[in-house]
């Protein structure tokens, strides 16, 4: 059984302009240890569709089911799910700078962390803890580090005081929504090993946010992808890299270098992703696709299984076999190219 | 930290210097040395007065000589002057009114601390509340209304009312010392306090209010909650803490020039504080009183905002260790 189920998200936001529907009919899961991974423009959701489950996607009207080792996250009272928070399910986020607290030492908010949820850890024992957490991100001189302000450490220390502080009580499931985004480059791998290093030590599942389908192809068993609040493709990791279905997929991956072939430079999509408050007809990405023919501007394509496989599904109409969709696309392109 | 500290009241230090330059340049130095003699001694002085004035203040020598013996007087004397209407010296008038005015200053900012911090949270963690509406309108309508008119009211609805049906709790006017009589003193402040607090309040329920949202929509705030944080620790620990710089200026601002006098309050209930006496005094053309309680309440603004700023470096380590 997967450690978390989410099935049938939605979730959106009233605003002065109307309902912004940030997620809509999201489904996904993750398995003990494994790593998922979440790709996605902008604002296609992968954070609140993330957030939304362990109750922090606040003002937000969620529905669905989130199945946590047996439980629906959604539908648990706000204090059994804050002990959830934190304990089993960890999160990190972007910027690592304004995600800890500028007025408290990393000590004080790693011990917090402990603290809250074992209470009778004492507070020496949890200041040993938090040593031996930042010696294990990686942090140098933990000892003397851990009682200075996060404004004292650097991008990359700030990020592994984060993971330490995620890592507290080994967490089955560890969110971290882009964590390496506001990072240096250099820094950026560093931190994405010390992710895998305690996912393997520990066993923790990881549900890895990103727009960078290069580090997706680096850490993620499977990869989700998102547009306009829904999946529109998922798949392990392998099968998405070399025989995506869906025409958004093949976007992403042509925007990335190593997939460009001589181009080095990103090649992003063409067009804006539609407003969250007022969606295009069918399916949601014919404004931008190159492919789009009739049907797809009358009915929304279901998430279906594609090219014969067990778990690989596609939300587009183009023919569900191999040969079917080339064949199909050359004849749409009608002799353009792409990209 | 000792350096921030020791460069903050050097320039307190500075500020000061400017002011006692600028206090003695309005009053001492216009016109000729009689007539500044006169305008120190008040109405109907005697000619020996002015004469005794003009030996005193060394009003026949140069200007930066008069300037230095007025600081020297100042500062190693705590001379604030001799006051010839009431022939007793500057700094016993007005060390009498000081702790009138503390008294009011303090007590009435402690409740209008805790009425506006608590209405301020309140009302920004349930925003768009009923409860955020009728503390946003409260804050608004004390907000509007004059002190006096506040005081007044206060007088005429707590005072009078219960008065008339002989119930006298709270005296209408005076003062009676802490010293005395602590009962008697909580019960002469109580009016004044509210007075000056819920005027005051306003102000801070908003200020909280804003601060308060703003941080918590930063990102610390979603970790706290990600930690698995009680939700009141959320708000308090984590961003009351941080939303506290804007109401600590505030209240430096407010302290300060409270100090130098609750005029309008002390007016109303006829406490005999500061703002009182400075009223009183520019009745009666009584000129060094007013010199002294001037030096006496920039020094007041110049020390509370010295305080604003160790509080600012207390409360966020990124102003301490720069
Ligand atoms: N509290 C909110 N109120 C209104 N709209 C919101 C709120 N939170 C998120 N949204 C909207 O929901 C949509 C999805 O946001 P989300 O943060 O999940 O995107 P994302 O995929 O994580 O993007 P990014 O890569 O920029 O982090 C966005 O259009 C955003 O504006
Ligand atoms: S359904 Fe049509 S428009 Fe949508 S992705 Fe597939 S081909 Fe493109
Ligand atoms: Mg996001």
């Amino acid at each position: 059984m997967a450690l978390l189920e989410v099935k049938d998200l939605h979730v959106s936001f009233n605003t002065d302009d109307g309902a912004v529907r940030a997620a809509r009919g999201v489904s996904f899961s993750v398995d003990r240890g494994q790593t998922l991974g979440i790709v996605g423009e902008s604002g296609s959701g992968k954070s609140v569709s993330t957030q939304s489950i362990v109750g922090l996607a606040r003002g937000g009207s969620v529905t669905g089911e989130a199945i946590f080792d047996g439980r629906d996250l959604l539908t648990m009272h706000r204090d059994e799910l804050q002990k959830v928070r934190g304990a089993q399910i960890a999160m990190i986020f972007q910027d690592p700078l304004s995600s800890l607290h500028p007025f408290y030492r990393v000590d004080w908010q790693i011990c917090e962390m402990i603290r809250a949820h074992e209470p009778r850890t004492d507070a020496k024992a949890a200041r040993a803890r938090a040593i031996d957490l930042l010696k294990l991100v990686g942090i140098p001189q933990a000892e003397r580090r851990v009682d200075d302000f996060p404004h004292q450490f650097s991008g990359g220390m700030r990020q592994r005081a984060m993971i330490a502080m995620a890592m507290a009580l080994n967490p089955a499931l560890l969110i971290a929504d882009e964590p390496t985004t506001a990072l240096d480059v250099t820094v950026q791998a560093q931190v994405l090993r010390v992710i895998e290093r305690l996912q393997n030590e520990f066993g923790t599942a990881v549900i890895l946010i990103t727009h960078d389908l290069g580090v997706v192809a680096e850490i993620a068993d499977d990869v989700v992808v998102m547009y306009a609040g829904a999946v529109v493709e998922t798949a392990d990791r392998d099968e998405l890299f070399y025989r995506n279905h869906h025409p958004y997929t093949e976007g992403l991956l042509r925007s990335l270098p190593a997939y460009g072939g001589e181009r080095a430079r990103l090649i992003p999509i063409t067009g804006q992703p539609p407003s969250l408050i007022k969606l295009p007809t069918g399916c949601k990405f014919h404004p931008r696709c190159p492919y789009a023919f009739d049907r797809c501007r009358a009915e929304e394509p279901p998430l279906a299984l594609v090219y014969g496989s067990s778990s690989h599904r596609s939300s587009c109409w183009l023919p569900h076999t191999v040969e079917g969709r080339e064949s199909t696309r050359a004849q749409l392109l009608g002799g353009r190219t792409v990209g | 930290m000792a350096r921030f500290l020791l460069r903050r009241i050097a320039q307190g230090i500075v500020v000061m210097i400017l002011v006692t330059i600028l206090v003695f340049l309005i009053f001492f130095g216009s016109g000729s040395q009689i007539d500044v003699a006169r305008r120190l001694a008040g109405r109907n002085a005697s000619q020996q007065t002015i004469a005794s004035i003009t030996h005193r203040l060394h009003l026949n020598e140069s200007l930066p000589a008069q300037y230095w013996h007025f600081v020297v007087q100042l500062v190693w004397h705590h001379n604030l002057g001799y006051s010839y209407y009431h022939t007793q010296p500057v700094s016993t008038i007005i060390g009498h009114a000081i702790p009138i005015t503390l008294s009011l200053a303090i007590g009435a900012a402690v409740i209008w601390l805790v009425l506006g911090v608590l209405s301020g949270v309140t009302a920004a963690v349930r925003r768009g509340s009923v409860m955020d509406r009728v503390f946003t309108g409260l804050a608004l309508f004390f907000y509007s209304l004059p002190t006096f008119v506040l005081g007044l009211l206060l007088l005429f609805l707590v005072y009078f009312q219960l008065a008339k049906r002989g119930i006298r709790i709270f005296p209408g006017q005076g003062y009676t010392g802490i010293t005395s009589n602590p009962l008697k003193w909580l019960e002469s402040m109580i009016l004044p306090w509210f007075t000056l607090a819920l005027v005051s309040a306003a102000t801070y329920m908003r200020l909280t209010r804003g601060s308060l949202l703003e941080v918590l929509g930063e990102d610390y705030i979603r970790t706290a909650r990600a930690k698995g944080l009680p939700e009141r620790r959320v708000i308090f620990r984590h961003g009351l803490r941080s939303s506290l710089t804007p109401v600590v200026s505030q209240l430096g601002i407010d302290l300060g020039t409270l100090v130098g006098g609750a005029i309008v309050t002390e007016t109303v209930f006829g406490m005999p504080g500061l703002g009182y006496t400075a009223v009183t005094s520019i009745t009666n053309q009584d000129l060094p009183v007013i010199i002294g309680i001037v030096i006496v309440a920039s020094g007041s603004v110049v020390v509370a905002n010295i305080l604003v700023d160790i509080f600012y470096a207390v409360l966020d380590p990124r102003v301490r260790l720069h």
